[in-house]
């Protein structure tokens, strides 16, 4: 176990309140649109200001520390802002403040109701988003985490049809089942061991002696994240949820949602139960496969979609178990690349909703065989959609060549060659799926789609960025958030190893 | 001076009360309301000083009459009784603010008899809870129950119907009561709590002794709606007026599950309940089918108060799980969900109350007009009673649930937590439901129509205020649930002789 060096700080919970308190401010500018929009903009600029604030010290090897009351007696209510909270910390309120002006431009291009419900729970959601990621151990991790079902729940049924009521359902039902999993299992695991906070390398070691009932344990931890990371078979609830507003997608599919799942399970993996843990059980193993079977299988499913969005739901799905996959492996840099894909899956994901958006208001299309010829009606947003895709296939120079550059680096390290093959047979099939939607948006000729334009600026200026930023860190992966270094960072202090 | 009276003040100043609203209120209605303010309000101050005295210097003892136990009828507060007491005056303090609107709208006629019976309910709850004296406990049982009974019957269309059932299986439950306090008189010739409790761990088990136990708690499992003797509860509280109904769910049958704590935990002996009978375990097992019991037919039901009153049979199933499983967590979540549930509950049927006031009804599948536009704060004040009842952090249902689980564990019952987990889920199925009728515009999968957006119309500040503090507190008491365990559930397990 590796030990951190701490100092005491407000900052991580400023970080976690910015959003919460623009709630109120919110709400009472119900009737002043520019107004409300303006306090959802300060809270995400300022969050974003204050997780960014603590990069430095990460780098280092120092996490902030706040502990802010006693829950249960004996465990306590705090933060901690080590390496990996900071890189999620640091995606996601980045992310918000994109996806804040996207939705401004969205929900006013649709002239969409409830608009103050929509950016109170989105404040609300990006504030839960920041507890988990900083959470200090699991009670406290498992309060935000709950907080984020509740507080997502009203933005998937914002259309109030029929299907986005009965979606909304079956998304509570998949996450709240999970919760109360997610609960025993913590619950069981303090009995055991008397200690839930999150340490790198994880709480047992050598002095523990582990049976088949550990074996249980960890996996139903792995069922109470694996909703929201939606591994199979617990992803149903995504393709379902795609009946939400395009940047609720864009947030739950890049950013908030699926992401805390994914570092759920990263946490629990290195943080909890740790390699040495895994080795012994052969539990490693076992994640491995359900990651490579979920990879494979929704790149399978996601051929037969034509709605835009349920295509990129389910490729979501699959994208997030590479995540997994570098988690399950265990090697310094299967884990690097699972957390650099952590990120770039969120850049290059949120892009390609971002132009799903765009798309559906111009031009009204959501089905892949209506979008003929869109690209020469709408050539930014195509060629930012084939960037994000390019990405995704692993095409270098983008930044989604280098994560899976390092995941097959790291199944060779732990001598799993097998999963090079589905890494390579994944990116086939990404590019499968992919490259008919782009050939079709640009070289297919269709009469409709000829007196469209560009989305508004509103639109297409933030997903002009996030396509532009993924080309760039994919020349330099430290720009500007010195994403590879806290990678590397965080990988060695759970697996122990230097990488380069 | 004043602290050696405390015990008895606090049903005395009901009594008292009753009186007063009968007297002036008949000269002038006008004096009814604010007296049962007044005298509510002085007990809990009382009782509030009460429980800082006794978390500080220990133990109050008060001998009626001057006359010493075990001859004399004593009154006891420690830390159990004097939080338990507490609790009833503070929800019923809140709840009777209330109720002046609500019982002015739906008894006109019967304000002072409703009053005067409340506060003769409060008494004979109190009473049950300061007292040390098995007979006298009795006495107070069967004062709240006419009480409860009158206050039931004077509700909507069915309620005397109800209330007669209530009457029925409520005088069987204190008759079997009172048989076993017969039984354990004549085997211990005494009937002081603490008396009978040194006597009994004197002495063996014999089929006499069984015979007296088993009576006792099958009669404070009846009033407590412990599975299956639960019947009577439903009805009772869906009939009931608002403020009645309001007044009874989350007090009536928390004081019941005191009296069964008080019971099993310091009266009869541990060898009593754990190894010669099996009684813990029992009480386990019929919580848990409570449990499901109640949560499963909360669902089907499309009325908010009997799906309430389902719950309600559910959420006393987690107190008596709590016992049952016998282990210092689960006393500590039974303790920390007799005062979750009580502002749970007490936040759920003002809520009821105030639909009733506004739109006439409380019929789920009858709302015409969008409630989370017209009713905004009460809504918001639902929402998060309704987010505790499921056990969502940080509101306090979630803490409750969480000991539960801890208890589960240390015990290895595993059926036990997955009985509270499923319940959880089940909750969430049948307070969702309510939640989508309350704010969205179309009817899921009935025909699409819409709902009439109507204007804000939201009920009048005094019975606003107590919803909202009811809802404040149980995010309030979830937050600092360690404060309210180290001072004062802690004293409660280390009192226990």
């Amino acid at each position: 176990m590796n030990v951190i060096e701490t100092y005491a700080s407000f900052i991580p919970l400023y970080a976690v309140l910015a959003s919460l308190a623009a709630v109120p401010l919110i709400l009472l500018s119900t009737r002043y649109p520019n107004l409300r929009e303006t306090w959802t903009i300060l809270a995400a600029a300022a969050k974003f200001l204050l997780v960014f604030s603590l990069v430095p010290n990460v780098l280092l090897g120092k996490s902030a520390v706040i502990v802010i009351m006693e829950l249960s007696p004996g465990i306590c209510f705090s933060l901690k802002a080590d390496a990996f909270g900071v890189f999620f910390a640091l995606i996601a309120s980045g992310l918000w403040i994109l996806t804040s002006i996207y939705s401004i431009g969205y929900v006013r291009g649709l002239n969409e109701k409830k608009q103050t419900r929509y950016f109170t729970c989105f404040a609300v959601c990006l504030s839960a988003t920041i507890g988990i990621a900083f959470a200090a151990n699991l009670l406290t991790f498992f309060v935000f985490y709950e907080m984020l079902t509740i507080a997502t729940y009203p933005l998937v049924i914002h259309k109030e049809t029929p299907e986005a009521i009965s979606a909304g359902r079956k998304y509570l039902t998949f996450t709240l089942s999970a919760g109360v999993i997610l609960l025993a299992a913590i619950g069981w695991l303090y009995s055991r061991t008397g200690n839930i906070e999150f340490s790198p390398g994880g709480i047992f070691d050598s002095s523990i002696t582990l049976t088949n009932i550990d074996k249980i344990l960890f996996i139903l931890f792995i069922c109470g994240v694996g909703v929201k990371a939606a591994i199979i078979p617990l992803h149903s609830w995504l393709p379902t949820a795609m009946v939400a507003p395009t940047p609720v997608s864009a947030l739950l599919h890049a950013v908030a949602v699926v992401k805390s799942g994914v570092f759920g399970i990263v946490r629990i993996v290195g943080f909890i139960f740790g390699p040495y843990f895994m080795h012994q059980t052969g539990m490693d193993q076992l994640l491995t496969i359900i990651a490579c079977v979920t990879i494979i299988t929704a790149s399978l499913i996601a051929f037969a979609q034509n709605n835009l969005k349920r295509l990129l739901a389910y490729s979501t799905i699959s994208q997030l178990s590479y995540i997994v996959l570098g988690a399950a492996l265990l090697s310094p840099a299967s884990f690097t690349g699972g957390l650099l894909h952590l990120a770039n899956h969120a850049f290059l994901k949120i892009t390609l909703f971002f132009c799903a958006g765009a798309i559906y208001i111009t031009a009204h299309q959501e089905n892949i065989s209506d979008m003929s010829g869109i690209g020469r009606a709408m050539p930014i947003t195509m060629t930012a959609f084939t960037l994000g895709a390019f990405g995704l296939i692993g095409i270098p120079p983008l930044n989604g060549f280098i994560s899976k550059w390092y995941l097959g680096l790291g199944a060779l390290e732990a001598s799993k060659p097998l999963v090079l093959i589905v890494l390579l047979v994944s990116g086939l099939l990404n590019a499968g799926y992919f490259f008919p939607i782009i050939y079709r948006s640009f070289f297919s000729v269709s009469p409709k789609h000829n007196h469209y334009k560009e989305a508004s600026p509103l639109l297409l200026i933030p997903l002009v960025i996030t396509a532009v930023f993924s080309f760039v860190l994919g020349l330099f992966p430290n720009l500007l958030l010195h994403l590879f270094d806290m990678a590397t960072t965080i990988s060695h202090s759970v697996i122990g190893v230097t990488i380069k | 001076m004043i602290s050696n009276n405390i015990p008895v003040l606090i049903p005395l100043t009901f009594l008292v009360t009753a009186i007063l609203i009968v007297i002036l209120g008949s000269w002038r209605r006008f004096f009814v309301h604010p007296l049962a303010i007044l005298g509510t309000a002085f007990s809990f101050v009382v009782s509030l000083y009460g429980l800082t005295t006794v978390l500080s210097s220990g133990t109050i003892r008060y001998h009626i009459g001057g006359w010493i136990p075990p001859i004399g009828i004593e009154y006891v507060l420690d830390p159990l009784s004097a939080c338990i007491a507490t609790i009833v005056c503070g929800v019923a303090l809140l709840v009777l603010i209330h109720s002046r609107v609500s019982v002015e709208s739906e008894l006109p006629e019967k304000v002072i008899p409703f009053y005067a019976i409340a506060m003769l309910l409060l008494l004979g709850l109190t009473g049950i809870v300061v007292t040390g004296d098995l007979f006298n406990l009795y006495v107070f049982l069967e004062i709240s129950a006419l009480s409860s009974y009158a206050i039931v019957s004077v509700g909507e269309k069915r309620a005397p119907v109800a209330a007669f059932r209530y009457l029925l299986l409520g005088t069987i439950g204190a008759t079997f009561y009172l048989l076993g306090i017969g039984y354990i008189y004549l085997l211990c010739g005494s009937l002081n709590m603490a008396d009978v409790s040194k006597l009994l761990a004197a002495s063996q088990i014999n089929p006499a002794l069984v015979v007296g136990i088993v009576l006792m708690i099958a009669g404070i499992g009846l009033k407590m709606a412990l599975f299956p003797m639960h019947g009577w509860l439903p009805d009772a509280y869906s009939y009931a007026p608002s403020s009645g109904s309001a007044l009874l769910a989350p007090i009536g049958t928390k004081v019941a599950a005191y009296a069964l704590i008080r019971m099993v935990v310091y009266v009869f002996p541990s060898e009593y309940v754990q190894k010669d009978l099996p009684i813990l375990d029992i009480l386990a097992w019929l919580s848990a089918a409570g449990i499901l019991y109640g949560s499963v037919m909360a669902i089907a039901q499309s009325e908010l108060k009997r799906m309430l009153a389902y719950s309600s049979i559910a959420q006393i199933g987690y107190i008596g799980l709590g016992i049952g499983l016998g282990n210092a967590l689960g006393f500590i979540g039974a303790i920390l969900h007799i005062l979750n549930h009580a502002l749970m509950k007490a936040t759920l049927f003002l809520v009821a109350g105030n639909l009733r006031l506004k739109i006439g009804h409380s019929s789920l599948y009858q709302f015409e007009s969008v409630i989370g536009r017209k009713l905004p704060w009460t809504s918001a004040a639902f929402t998060i009673a309704a987010l505790s009842m499921i056990g969502v952090p940080p509101t306090a249902g979630f803490f409750s649930k969480w000991y539960l689980v801890l208890a589960g564990i240390e015990g290895s019952r595993w059926f036990f937590i997955a009985v509270i987990l499923i319940s959880s889920l089940l909750n969430a199925v049948y307070f969702f439901r309510v939640l989508e009728k309350m704010y969205l515009h179309v009817h899921p999968k009935e025909d699409n129509t819409e709902m009439k957006v109507a204007e804000r119309d939201e009920v009048p500040a005094s019975m606003l205020i107590p919803t909202l503090v009811f809802a404040g507190l149980i995010l309030l008491f979830g937050l600092f649930n360690v404060a309210i365990i180290d001072w004062v559930i802690k004293p409660m397990i280390l009192s226990n002789p």
